[in-house]
């Protein structure tokens, strides 16, 4: 999740407040949130997730002429051999934890940049061999101070579950 | 409103139906908002032919979102100091999900006081699909 530059702007909180189903006025109204205790508009709790935006590398965003696994003409835009299993489609996050060191505002700019922490295995009920990867990002301001630190961990899983 | 130390103990519960009839078009929402366009999560041609799910999902992130929605309500804004959770079951569009927050600790450091939270986010089957902790600075 690493992002050279991650612009918090007022119209991106909203817009994330609006998807997580959350209309608390702190995230879209300026007038109302300069009567609250943090005295301005402040971004939720996961809102640094949206760094994703930001991250040139992010391989969960289509790239202009280059493949994308989700479906068109057909079902993957992936081609692979046969019998070939790429793994795709069945990586799933499965923790993320953030310490808030102070709240984000609009205006902000920050660097995030990430570092790879342990590797691990497991024996899965539903889903087969699960194989987990964490990654620690720190999110930085305009003045290098830290203000969020994310502990992420991801697992790629052998088979989908069922519902 | 800020939480109070005084006014809580260890073992209270604070809890929110955070969605009702989660809807494909928030997964959407979602994606869009946050960079992660997954076709997992609002390609159904995708998770079901070639990833070999029953339908589209949730996004872990969109569960925990609406969790972080619970939690801001319950201890006032940007006073969490602390959130982190496990994603343990999937989230599927028609689920309505329902979190609590039971406190486990009320402490004291250096003059500020805190509470420490157990967090669950469970679907209407009763199953936990979320499961952590966080903290929070409160009043004396």
């Amino acid at each position: 999740m690493a992002a050279d530059k991650f612009p918090v702007e007022a119209g991106h909180i909203m817009l994330f407040a609006h998807a997580i189903g959350d209309a608390n006025p702190i995230y879209h109204d300026a007038e109302a949130a300069s009567k609250t205790e943090p005295g301005g508009v402040i971004a939720p709790p996961t809102f640094v997730q949206a760094s994703a935006q930001f991250n040139p590398d992010n391989t969960m965003r289509p790239k202009i002429g280059q493949p994308w696994f989700g479906s068109g003409k057909e079902a993957t835009g992936i081609k692979k051999k046969e019998g070939e299993d790429t793994g795709s489609g069945r990586g799933l996050h499965a923790e993320q934890h953030y310490e808030y060191h102070r709240n984000l505002e609009p205006g902000d700019v920050l660097t995030a940049i990430t570092k790879e922490g342990k590797t691990w295995e497991k024996e899965g009920r539903r889903s087969g061999k699960l194989k987990f990867r964490e990654s620690i990002t720190e999110y930085r301001d305009q003045n290098g101070e830290l203000v969020v630190t994310a502990r992420s961990v991801g697992v790629q899983t052998e088979r989908a579950v069922e519902q | 409103m800020a939480l109070s130390a005084i006014q809580l103990s260890v073992g209270d519960t604070y809890s929110e139906v955070i969605v009702e009839d989660l809807k494909r078009t928030q997964l959407v929402q979602y994606a869009g908002v946050s960079g992660d366009y997954n076709p997992l999560h609002s390609d159904e041609v995708f998770a079901t032919q070639v990833a070999g799910y029953p339908t589209v999902f949730a996004h872990g992130m969109l569960t925990m979102g609406m969790t972080g929605k619970m939690l801001t309500n319950y201890v006032g804004d940007g006073r969490l100091t602390n959130f982190g959770v496990r994603f343990s079951k999937q989230v599927w569009p028609g689920d309505d999900l329902t979190s609590t927050a039971t406190i486990k600790e009320l402490r004291e450091e250096g003059g500020e006081h805190f509470v420490d939270l157990v967090v669950s986010t469970k679907n209407q089957k009763g199953e936990e699909v979320v499961s952590g902790t966080a903290s929070a600075r409160i009043d004396a």
